[in-house]
């Protein structure tokens, strides 16, 4: 399948990525190469074949609610950009 | 005697004898790396001075006759699992000053085993590539021959094993990450079962495929590695409770008994002269020590690139939604309202390759293309897993290439990203199953660069890859081949 302009933009908008003019023009195409050689999955009968999405067969994994020690609030904001009275900061949400 | 050059178990052997000591090896590590690494560049962080306290540690440890395997022992961690106080960028810019908080559950088991961390070895950006050329960083080179990578994504950790730049190194594997580069630069690389070592505090690339291994000097190094990282951990959900081997007893003469398959579709068309004779010629060895071979088939093998580049992605764009410029990591700070500056940091912060498979993934679980991608996917896994689930019924082990030729020229397929994706065709199938495959060095080809010769058992079976990857080794002389530096 050939993947557009307008879709690679869509999914660039979704993904939280600014694209430029060339790397649109070059992610378009790449793409659509890309995407042309996934389209081989197509010769393969899946019908009535569940899908794997874990490899090794597991339950899930529980464990008790107890409250154990973590990582502390200033160790946790230790790497952020902005911090600020020990919350992260980032600029206004609501433009 | 240069230092250096030891394996693990000789300078384990060495130090409890109290030949050598851990601040002598360890200098010697450093003054190696002194020596090659502005021509290699395998590290992108080096801890010299914390690694001299912690070898002067285990010289006083070992001194008072508490050394374990690894005591002393300088490794080379890849910058992609967390390291307490040590820099951890995943080859990414976005990463670039990020100090993490705790060290990942494998860094804690290794020096709780006293080993002494060097470094955080280079590799392509979130682990995503074949030649450790999308590191934001540096490439690395590949220390058989400068020019070419060294593969990847655990480039910068093959390569500092075989420069003699540490000891040992650890690495991780997504789609071949491990053994690829291990067979490029002609060590021995291990990816463990899927569950089997834990993935607490290991940067997320795809969740469903990654795992963390040893690349190693010889086979031995690698049973004495595995030893110290598999194990339970309550802290990653996906670590599966069972009692872990000693693996260093699975290295014992004798492959009689023993059904090697031969899947005839990692034999095909395309694969390089020199590998398939150096493979051909492993086989053989391996059939002379009494191993019965058996010609089998892996259908979907061919799929496997699609089902990969699918799967992979998928996750990749999930996991790294977090890399929003607001927890850790780079910020862009021109933006004044919160999505433009979401847009502007992973625009600046990620590189080329980290964008374009983000975009893939996103694209493969949007509305309207899930089915058709990773749904599609998802299925072709199954049927892929089936195949191995099939051979394994007959089978021990399967003896197949790594990779399909010997490791390229740096850039060669740096603007081809499909070329790029297809040199995984040996590696994918596995790694999709979430079995067991080890890399050893089978060989040099007409230009003197290493080949290695692909493992594979049934999940948690990694004492019998072992065994056939140390009695092959016994029997050869391929994995004391070292690269002129």
């Amino acid at each position: 399948m050939k993947i557009t302009r307008e879709e690679v933009l869509h999914v660039a908008n979704l993904a939280r990525l600014n694209l430029d003019e060339q790397a649109i023009e070059l992610y378009t195409k790449q793409l659509g190469d890309i995407l042309a050689y996934m389209d081989t999955l197509n010769r393969v009968n899946t019908e009535g074949v569940p899908p794997t999405s874990h490899a090794i067969f597991m339950n899930n994994a529980f464990r008790e609610d107890e409250v154990k020690e973590s990582i502390p609030v200033d160790r946790a904001l230790a790497n952020a950009p902005l911090a600020e009275d020990g919350s992260f900061f980032v600029p206004k949400v609501i433009g | 005697m240069e230092l250096c050059r030891l394996t693990i178990h000789e300078a384990h052997e060495l130090l409890m004898q109290g030949e050598i000591t851990s601040v002598e090896l360890t200098s010697a590590v450093f003054d190696r790396i002194e020596e090659v690494e502005d021509r290699v560049g395998a590290y992108i962080t080096l801890v010299k001075d914390r690694a001299m306290t912690d070898a002067a540690d285990a010289v006083e440890m070992i001194r008072h006759g508490n050394g374990g395997p690894l005591t002393g022992i300088p490794l080379a961690i890849k910058d992609v699992l967390c390291t307490e106080g040590i820099r951890t960028t995943c080859g990414s810019k976005i990463l670039e000053n990020f100090t993490p908080g705790y060290s990942s559950s494998i860094v804690k088991r290794l020096k709780g085993a006293h080993a002494v961390i060097i470094g955080k070895t280079n590799m392509d950006e979130f682990a995503m590539g074949s030649s450790t050329e999308h590191s934001a960083f540096m490439p690395t080179r590949n220390p058989w021959d400068l020019s070419r990578i060294p593969g990847g994504s655990s480039g910068g950790s093959a390569a500092a094993v075989a420069a003699d730049e540490c000891i040992g190194a650890i690495g991780t594997d997504t789609g071949g990450s491990i053994r690829q580069p291990a067979c490029h630069c002609g060590v021995v690389g291990m990816k463990p079962t899927y569950g089997l070592v834990s993935r607490f505090g290991l940067v997320a690339f795809a969740s469903s495929l990654d795992q963390i291994g040893p690349i190693t000097k010889d086979v031995t190094d690698c049973a004495m590695l595995m030893n110290a990282i598999c194990g339970y951990d309550p802290n990653d959900s996906t670590s599966v409770p069972r009692e872990v081997p000693d693996y260093t007893k699975a290295l014992e003469p004798g492959l009689e008994s023993l059904v090697i398959g031969i899947p005839k579709e990692y034999f095909a068309e395309g694969l390089d002269e020199d590998v398939a004779q150096a493979v051909y010629a492993a086989i053989k060895v391996i059939e002379d020590l009494g191993a019965t071979r058996k010609p089998v088939s892996l259908s979907h093998t061919e799929y496997a690139v699609a089902v990969y580049y699918l799967i992979a992605p998928a996750e990749a764009s999930s996991n790294l939604a977090r890399y929003d410029g607001v927890r850790y990591g780079f910020r862009d700070k021109g933006a004044d309202a919160l999505i433009q500056m979401y847009r502007d940091t992973r625009s600046k912060g990620f590189g080329p390759e980290v964008q374009r498979r983000i975009i893939i993934g996103t694209y493969a679980l949007s509305a309207g293309y899930y089915d058709a991608y990773y749904g599609k996917a998802s299925q072709v896994r199954t049927l892929i897993m089936q195949d191995f689930n099939q051979v394994f019924e007959t089978c021990d082990v399967l003896l197949a290439p790594v990779a399909p030729t010997p490791a390229f020229k740096l850039g060669e397929k740096l603007d081809d990203p499909l070329a790029m994706y297809l040199s995984d065709i040996f590696t994918l199938p596995s790694s999709l199953a979430g079995i067991a495959g080890v890399s050893v060095p089978c060989g040099l080809s007409k230009d003197g660069l290493p080949i290695g010769l692909q493992v594979l058992s049934k999940p948690f079976d990694e004492e019998k890859l072992l065994k056939v990857a140390y009695n092959f080794e016994q029997a050869t002389n391929f994995h004391t081949q070292r690269p002129n530096l």
